[in-house]
């Protein structure tokens, strides 16, 4: 990790095109993008060869900000796509932001087969609890009981832990921070990105202007003063009596593990065939 | 093999526009060529969806995502055998919707992508087409129609999908989709739309009637050699005068590749000529336009239909893919008995092949469109045929599952003479 000056920030953004962007104010997506841009200058990665996909939503926006190989696509497919130009071009570095919604809801099968494939993707997965494009409709990480203008009497449904989906559905590494932790996130995001196969990174972050106004959360700055306050390392869960541990957000690594990667396994079976092995 | 001699094929209404110019051959590596030339090219009874997965192959097709489904499946049974050979990709994906992306998003990385489906796979990949059309990015969608709505009559043939493959996507968007008749076409207009999806940055669909897909003929494949492949055109500029829709006068624009270094924004949201998201209306008016005059500009290169025993006919017949078959056998027992009957048959649907069929029905007494639907195609005859009353454009219309035969024909036919 490096402390990349502001200056370098700027140099991947796409500030003569397509800024003021579109998020509200108080909104945590500029601080992961912030990250993003952050990790990948420390990882001096060439730009070229750095792909950026994301689906619908806010935080789905974010590839038109960034200057990489950029594509935004329907909701809930970034994924599918991702797989598509991962296969063709295994080289490339292949970065997947999206939200609660288009990855968990519309998108969730194909978040659960890309995990299982182990296919090397880092899916930077912004979670706000809500729908915020479409005016902030129940998602399915809006906590129980929570508000939302399409469960106006509380939210009567469980809410996914998508960590815990992803652990299930195979996925290499999988790891979970907040909008608070932005040293921590941008650790993950590198470590993500350098990890060879498929990785999940669940950001907890903060939509004041919607789920906040309607849950009674307070402004941006109390919602992340919520995330510094209510949230411990997994490290310490151990540790910690239960009373201390319940309801917090565990941040940290879930999962890092070395299992086969689907390209490489495509590429070994290529190779099997045309030596006239196969069966 | 099958060859037309009593039928004239009037290609793309014009030859000239036969797309020459811009083609060359695929660079392959020599391991590849090598399994190339090992192929027999002698004359093989084969089906028509083998004949779409050679055809694709020697498109140069080097990615295949998709999901299995009756009956295209064959088409991914052997490109799953083939394409790890050639060193191309083949994908089993979670779904419909997953198989359309995942080819354009290698396709937008510079594959040469390609899926195969039918019915209700091709019902769910609707809205990946568009975003392959308003992104224009090539790809190709074969879908071998079997009965609907819904699951169906997975084994049975139907032509119900003739107005999605149009209209499927929501939204005004523009639509080529070749439609053969026979194993050996099955093979030529999978090549053809693997070369129209380059040319015209699009997705084009290739509609395949059941049976088609399911016959067996014998067929001798071209010679690699005689297989002309266009490829995309490259941009030669320096990235920062790069536009990802950029237009010439034929509305064709140079594609480049991620990872080319050009670092190009591609959105399904109405966008400039950059690619950026655009809420301006002339921007998103001219987006719209170019898609639109794209066909329009290219309608001669884009439209083929064959005219068969068409000039001294009182009575046409226009029918697609195999129902055009049993027109032919139909029209051999007419004629026999001395009854002058043509038949007009188009290889490519969409567009719409507009000019010829005006031109080439405006003589005749009687239209009639025998279909494996309950009438999508005679719309568009009828509403080609205005100064014919509904009586003389007659339909024959069969969704049972069952082929319309020549005698069905045949009948309709002794019918109105």
């Amino acid at each position: 990790m490096a402390n990349i000056p502001q200056k370098v920030v700027h140099q991947y953004l796409r500030h003569d095109k397509k800024f003021p962007h579109v998020w509200c104010a108080g909104c945590s997506n500029g601080i992961v993008l912030g990250a993003i841009i952050r990790a990948l200058a420390s990882m001096q990665l060439n730009r070229d060869d750095v792909v950026m996909v994301s689906g619908i939503g806010c935080s789905s926006r974010m590839p038109v900000y960034i200057d990489l190989n950029t594509l935004h696509t329907l909701h809930g497919r970034s994924i599918a796509y991702a797989t598509g130009i991962k296969l063709h071009k295994p080289h490339m570095k292949v970065i997947v932001v999206t939200g609660d919604g288009d990855c968990t809801a519309i998108g969730g099968n194909h978040l659960i087969h890309a995990a299982r494939r182990n296919i090397d993707l880092s899916v930077i997965l912004i979670n706000n609890n809500i729908y915020g494009m479409t005016g902030g409709q129940c998602s399915p990480t809006t906590p129980h009981d929570a508000i939302a203008t399409t469960a106006p009497y509380g939210n009567i449904e469980p809410d996914f832990n998508i960590c815990n989906l992803a652990l299930g559905a195979g996925a290499s590494f999988v790891a979970r921070t907040t909008a608070f932790h932005v040293m921590e996130m941008q650790n993950y995001f590198q470590a993500a990105i350098e990890h060879p196969g498929f990785s999940l990174i669940e950001v907890i972050s903060a939509c004041p202007v919607i789920y906040g106004r309607l849950n009674k959360k307070g402004g941006a700055p109390q919602m992340m003063k919520e995330f510094r306050d209510n949230s411990i390392p997994i490290t310490a869960v151990d540790k910690l009596p239960k009373e201390q541990v319940e309801g917090k957000i565990q941040r940290g690594i879930l999962r890092q593990e070395i299992r086969p990667e689907f390209c490489q396994a495509y590429a070994d079976l290529m190779a099997k065939v045309q030596s006239g092995g196969g069966k | 093999m099958l060859k037309k001699t009593t039928s004239k094929t009037t290609k793309a209404q014009s030859t000239k526009a036969a797309p020459a110019k811009k083609s060359k051959t695929v660079k392959q590596d020599s391991k590849i060529q090598e399994l190339q030339s090992s192929r027999e090219r002698k004359t093989i009874i084969m089906q028509g969806n083998e004949a779409v997965a050679y055809g694709a192959l020697d498109a140069g097709v080097n990615f295949f995502a998709g999901y299995p489904i009756t009956p295209s499946t064959e088409v991914a049974e052997i490109l799953a055998a083939e394409l790890p050979k050639r060193g191309g990709v083949f994908v089993q994906m979670e779904d419909e919707i997953a198989s359309i992306c995942a080819i354009t998003g290698a396709s937008l990385a510079g594959a040469k992508a390609l899926t195969a489906t039918s019915g209700p796979g091709f019902s769910l990949m609707q809205e990946g087409i568009g975003f392959a059309k308003i992104t224009e990015t090539p790809c190709v969608v074969v879908n071998v129609q079997r009965m609907g709505p819904s699951t169906g009559m997975p084994t049975s043939p139907a032509q119900g999908d003739i107005m999605q493959s149009r209209w499927g996507s929501h939204g005004d968007s523009p639509a080529i989709v070749l439609y053969p008749d026979s194993v050996k076409e099955a093979y030529e207009l999978t090549i053809r739309a693997v070369n129209l999806s380059e040319k015209y940055r699009s997705c084009i669909v290739l509609l395949m009637d059941e049976v088609i897909g399911h016959m067996r003929e014998s067929v001798r494949l071209p010679d690699m050699a005689n297989v002309r492949v266009i490829n995309r055109i490259k941009p030669t500029v320096p990235p920062h005068w790069y536009k990802h829709y950029d237009e010439n006068q034929k509305y064709l624009s140079p594609l480049a590749s991620f990872g080319d270094g050009y670092r190009f924004h591609v959105t399904g949201l109405t966008h400039d000529a950059h690619g950026f998201p655009t809420n301006k209306s002339g921007e998103a008016a001219d987006m719209m336009e170019r898609l639109r005059k794209k066909i329009t500009y290219n309608i001669r290169d884009l439209v083929q239909i064959e005219s068969h025993e068409m000039d001294d006919a009182k009575i046409a017949i226009f029918a697609a893919g195999i129902t055009a078959r049993a027109a032919k056998a139909a029209i051999a027992m007419a004629r026999y008995e001395g009854i002058k009957v043509g038949l007009l048959r188009p290889l490519t649907i969409w567009p719409f092949p507009d000019d010829a069929v005006r031109k080439m029905l405006r003589d005749k007494d009687y239209v009639i469109v025998p279909e494996l639907n309950q009438g999508q195609m005679i719309r568009e005859i009828r509403r080609l045929t205005k100064d014919k009353s509904d009586s003389n454009v007659l339909g024959i219309q069969r969704v049972n599952g069952q082929l319309i035969t020549p005698l069905d024909i045949l009948r309709k036919i002794k019918e109105v003479c």
